[in-house]
């Protein structure tokens, strides 16, 4: 797993108050890890933060899942 | 015609200065214990008053109060604490009165009302600091949810699945005692049959202490020896000292509470509101809304000044108001003054502000179910004699059925409530 799967992973265990096993790359954060949408503002902002990247509102709304996090920060990286 | 309703209280929670849990906060209040002492949460350096009442921290086993037993980790961020002390106080009260709804028609027929004098002042303070910082749009979108007064009351609603009136009050010091006199109110009118009431407060944070050191309301003299600096009607008071906890009562229709055989503490039996009309801070000229917020409760209840044992004084320790309220009750109560015991449990856990008048209702009512009034922590000396007994720091076993209970706040705001054995 890449440093960076690996971060976002402890971001969402850490905010979400779940199971690390349950931080699979296809979990939903609302549907299968109890996010509300508040929930899913705060943690967009966390990444933001931890990775020092800008996610707009547009692409936020995109981020649903744990593998859609990853995803998105590896572009952002990589560009 | 509409049978005549009546409400009683069947449950109770409170976490305060003298811990977690109605029965060993009671009994260390009957021992004559303080829960003041040196603010530990942060540094008081800069400021003239550096006491507090905080609650203990630690296992609810041994009466301390640890969020993480009461609220998920992960929702702590989305609650100031004033909410997850209120939430921990509605939770007990909740357990204690062995009651759950059981359908959709129960849970519409019971309510929250819980308030708080302030509110998150130190999750507004820690976001101001954000917006300072120009870190406006990383603000938490739980900021505002976690500050908001009515947030207990929504908090409670949802763990309990309590569909009723949702609501709440603000009335700086006397939130309490209108939270559950209005709560109260709602179901004599019928438009619940069950109501979760009382107040929740956590200002000891440097804005709270810092500002009313500013408008000079909190004791100065005392931050070497922190459990004599609360002394109402002591010759030596310089202010009140500020506490944080909450309180809250299960108010039930008395049939509904009969029908499914709960334990029953007392009646609320009186309730009286006034407005003083007359400065933001300071008591009217002879307390005459005080006079008034107690002549309106046993109006209501239709008492007489003579059938009243006990009365829990909202006597904060300040030079003004413990003597005005002690002339506000002497002048109402004439000969039967004689007779009365009065006095104030802030002596010993300090000011809850919008927490105080529910904190108080606990106390009143433990009052009339043992028979005995706490004491008045401190009174070694009053500044004025009186003929009405001020339980001077010991607790008294005495006669109670009946007891009074009076909160007043800040821009002239009064209430009065009334207890009675069932």
């Amino acid at each position: 797993m890449s440093e960076i799967a690996e971060k976002v992973k402890k971001i969402v265990v850490e905010h979400l108050g779940v199971e690390e096993s349950k931080v699979t790359p296809e979990a939903s954060f609302i549907d299968d890890l109890g996010a509300d949408s508040l929930d899913t503002v705060e943690l967009v902002m966390a990444f933001e933060e931890a990775f020092n990247v800008e996610i707009p509102e547009d692409a936020a709304e995109k981020i649903s899942t744990v593998k859609d996090a990853i995803e998105y920060i590896e572009r952002q990286k990589a560009a | 015609m509409k049978a005549e309703r009546r409400v009683v209280v069947t449950g109770m929670g409170v976490v305060c200065p003298l811990g977690l849990g109605v029965e060993h906060v009671w009994k260390r209040l009957i021992a004559g214990e303080s829960g003041i002492r040196r603010i530990e949460s942060f540094d008081t350096t800069d400021l003239p008053s550096k006491i507090a009442g905080e609650v203990p921290a630690g296992p609810r086993a041994e009466g301390r109060f640890d969020p993480s037993e009461w609220i998920p980790p992960k929702d702590h961020k989305k609650m100031d604490r004033f909410i997850q002390l209120g939430l921990a106080a509605a939770s007990e009260a909740m357990e204690d009165c062995g009651w759950k709804p059981a359908s959709e028609e129960e849970r519409t027929r019971a309510g929250v009302l819980i308030g708080s004098g302030i509110g998150g002042l130190q999750t507004i303070y820690e976001a101001s600091v954000q917006v300072h910082e120009g870190r406006v749009r990383r603000l938490s979108p739980f900021f505002i949810p976690s500050a908001l007064i009515n947030l207990v009351s929504g908090h409670v609603s949802i763990k309990y699945g309590l569909k009723g009136p949702n609501h709440s009050v603000v009335t700086a010091c006397a939130t309490g005692v209108h939270a559950i006199g209005d709560a109260a109110r709602l179901i004599l009118w019928g438009d619940a049959d069950l109501m979760v009431a009382g107040g929740a407060e956590a200002a000891v944070c440097p804005l709270g202490i810092g500002g009313f050191c500013a408008s000079r309301a909190l004791s100065t003299a005392f931050n070497d020896t922190p459990e004599r600096a609360s002394r109402p009607w002591d010759r030596d008071r310089d202010g009140f000292v500020m506490g944080e906890g909450a309180a809250v009562l299960v108010l039930e229709e008395y049939e509904h509470a009969r029908r499914r055989g709960a334990k029953i503490y007392a009646e609320v039996v009186g309730y009286g509101l006034s407005g003083d009309a007359y400065h933001i801070t300071a008591p009217a000229e002879g307390h005459e809304g005080a006079y008034r917020a107690m002549q309106n409760a046993l109006r209501n209840g239709g008492f007489g000044v003579e059938e009243i044992d006990y009365i829990n004084a909202h006597g904060t320790s300040t030079p003004l108001g413990d003597d005005l309220e002690l002339e506000a009750v002497e002048r109402l109560f004439g000969d039967a003054a004689k007779r009365l015991a009065m006095s104030s449990t802030k002596s010993a856990i300090g000011h809850l502000l919008g927490a105080a008048g529910a904190v108080e209702a606990v106390f009143s009512i433990l009052a009339i179910r043992d028979q005995v009034a706490p004491p008045t922590l401190n009174l070694e000396h009053p500044s004025r004699e009186s003929v009405i007994d001020r339980v001077a720091c010991e607790a008294q076993r005495r006669p109670i059925r009946t007891a009074l209970s009076n909160s007043f706040g800040f821009g002239g705001t009064n209430a009065s409530i009334i207890f009675r054995a069932v």
